[in-house]
């Protein structure tokens, strides 16, 4: 009778094992689901967004509801996949949507020359807030809407 | 009583369910319908107006070539339009960063961008792809296609085809 024994314990312990597991697995989709379609937290840093983010990092929060539904404005800072390098995700502000007439200043050590361009249908153009050291739309020019990860509220 | 504890559980188990399905198919795998004719005859071999999107081919896209954004030439991906964020596009990749690709209808040689790469259609004169509107950012993609799992006939692996003719490493 011992080993019968030993079997109901093992298939008790294999129930409980399996339905804990369930539950962090559930618990990992939540937060999968919350991460990807409501808010996702993320550390900012570098100088091309100073005076707004610190050049050692800072916690923002973005919201994905509004970039789904197209309400994304300039003025609005983003995180944004990059187009030269995907793995890296950046925060810019919009400054222009589709259409848009943008003016800019190329180079801003060398010369004050504006240039203007017309953003065209699906993108948008990004720049730092630092336009001296950023790295942005002035540089690789309008990013695709579908490069935008979200939209920062909460810093 | 009964009825409404029931009705209560099956929810749950319904919504666990989804959140379950929604995860797997966001992080590891998921099945999308292709329509149109550019990859003919890869997709989509025949244009059957009379069954509609009952007969349009439905395929597995698979995300874990998201994690490291590593693709070979010849691969089927699913990205989104750079011109219009809710379309996705079913295409095949020609270039690489760093690749040349030579465009008959300008006389054009292109380099790809960092970053971007050079996509066509499988069927050149019905695909709207990088020959209208240039290289894209790989960070638009979405998936790459490794079956066809419907129709039942037509279930196979999704072949890499390269391009021999159409472009030139650096």
């Amino acid at each position: 009778m011992g080993v019968r024994n030993q079997l109901s314990l093992f298939v008790t312990f294999a129930k409980e094992g399996f339905e804990k597991s369930l539950l962090v697995g559930k618990f990992f989709c939540c937060l999968h689901v919350v991460n990807t379609y409501v808010c996702t937290p993320a550390l900012a840093y570098g100088p091309s967004m100073l005076p707004t983010i610190n050049l050692t990092g800072d916690l923002v929060l973005a919201e994905r509801i509004s970039t789904r539904f197209n309400k994304v404005c300039p003025g609005d800072v983003v995180l944004v996949r990059s187009p030269v390098v995907p793995r890296r995700i950046v925060t810019k502000r919009v400054i222009g949507m589709e259409g848009d007439r943008v003016s800019y200043v190329a180079d801003p050590k060398s010369s004050d020359k504006f240039e203007t361009v017309v953003v065209p249908q699906g993108h948008v153009w990004i720049e730092g807030d630092n336009i001296y050291e950023s790295n942005d739309s002035r540089k690789f020019g309008a990013v695709p809407y579908g490069l935008i990860e979200g939209r920062v509220f909460l810093r | 009583m009964a009825a409404h504890n029931f009705l209560w559980s099956l929810t749950k188990n319904c919504f666990t369910f989804g959140l379950i399905g929604l995860t797997v198919s966001d992080r590891y795998a998921s099945i999308v319908p292709v329509r149109g004719s550019s990859m003919s005859p890869t997709f989509n071999p025949t244009t059957d107006s009379f069954m509609g999107s009952l007969s349009d081919d439905h395929v597995l896209m698979e995300k874990f070539c998201l994690q490291k954004y590593k693709f070979s030439h010849g691969d089927v991906i699913v990205f989104c339009s750079p011109s219009n964020h809710k379309e996705k596009h079913v295409k095949r990749i020609i270039g690489l960063p760093g690749d040349w690709i030579g465009t008959p209808m300008t006389n054009d040689v292109v380099k790809v961008p960092n970053g971007h790469c050079w996509v066509e259609g499988d069927n050149p004169s019905s695909s709207l792809d990088s020959r209208s509107f240039g290289p894209i950012p790989l960070g638009l993609v979405k998936g790459r296609v490794t079956h066809i799992l419907w129709p039942p006939q037509r279930v196979r692996h999704v072949e890499r085809k390269n391009h021999q003719k159409r472009h030139s490493p650096s």
